[in-house]
């Protein structure tokens, strides 16, 4: 729909609140900001360079928050598409908030891709190799594209919900796949970074306090923007609604005339 | 902060922030700005947030 009708207003437009915004998420966004700034100070600055990769070690901290907040994201998407689906109600609150987290889960797959493309080029000598645990990654952020997509087709909101929870709930169980591509196949990716093999913390203390507050910093990011992004889709579904019963009312007034 | 600057391959580590940076703050502002929009035009008791 290219143009969003107003509803008729009983509040005057000037005393309507301006934005999405509430305490929770202005409280939300602070501490984000704040463990941003913490994240480029530790990552950047006070933690140490790796034995053998160095300075590039430093990636790890923006690479490894951002693929976890994706997965994060996309477990959340099939947990709201199950909720609509299995529902007593199939309340279309859930379906925002399903699309709301796919929508920033790719956002942050995309990011996981191309910071691990630059700690490729510096770690391997290339930006790209189809090894299993990239080639698989890859796969999940087409999937999760394809599921925009499958959102973005026309129909009623309850269609759009039961057909795009359909798809959520089958491209995450690609999640696992990609978590465990390299065990399962001969890959160029390391390993887990923060356990090894014995399931013991492997990594230096100040490292690991570096990623641990780049996965804090990320995952604020993402709760704080989810809530605004599903307020948004509720707006956009409302008016959408409007538009519609708009054009069915122009659309009995016309057939009364002709009768 | 200039420190910063003699990383090795300091290139490809600040382009690495700067790009994730970047898109989290231009999707940002696109939520952000597309939700004073829509606001404006419903009425505050359609908001089931306030």
């Amino acid at each position: 729909m290219t143009t969003t009708p107003t509803i008729p207003a009983e509040q005057p437009a000037a005393t309507r609140r301006a934005g999405t915004g509430t305490t929770a998420t202005r409280v939300l966004g602070i501490a984000m900001v704040v463990t941003m700034g913490w994240l480029v100070a530790f990552g950047l600055g006070f933690s140490p360079a790796d034995r053998d990769q160095e300075d590039a070690v430093r990636i790890l901290y923006v690479h490894v928050p951002t693929a976890w907040v994706a997965y994060l994201a996309f477990i959340v998407t099939a947990v709201g598409s199950a909720m609509y689906l299995f529902g007593k109600k199939h309340s279309l609150g859930f379906d925002r908030f399903a699309g709301a987290s796919a929508e920033i889960g790719v956002v942050f797959m995309a990011l996981t891709l191309v910071s691990g493309m630059l700690w490729g080029k510096l770690t391997w000598g290339v930006y790209w190799q189809w090894d299993a645990r990239l080639t698989t990654t890859a796969l999940l952020f087409v999937s999760y594209i394809g599921y925009l997509a499958v959102r973005g087709l026309g129909g009623s909101h309850q269609q759009r919900a039961k057909r795009s929870a359909v798809v959520g709930l089958l491209v995450v169980l690609e999640i696992p796949l990609v978590h465990f591509s390299v065990k399962m196949w001969r890959s160029l990716h390391q390993d887990a970074s923060v356990l090894d093999s014995e399931g013991d913390v492997s990594m230096d203390g100040l490292m690991l306090f570096s990623l641990f507050v780049g996965v804090v910093a990320f995952t604020l990011w993402y709760a704080w923007i989810l809530l605004h992004r599903t307020r948004v889709m509720a707006m956009e579904d409302m008016l959408d609604d409007h538009g519609l019963d708009r054009a069915l009312d122009a659309r009995r007034a016309e057939a009364e005339e002709q009768s | 902060m200039l420190g910063i600057l003699a990383l090795q391959d300091a290139g490809f580590i600040l382009g690495g922030y700067a790009i994730t940076f970047a898109a989290i703050g231009t999707y940002t502002w696109r939520v952000m700005s597309n939700g004073r929009k829509l606001a404006e035009q419903i009425d505050d008791s359609d908001k089931y947030w306030t």
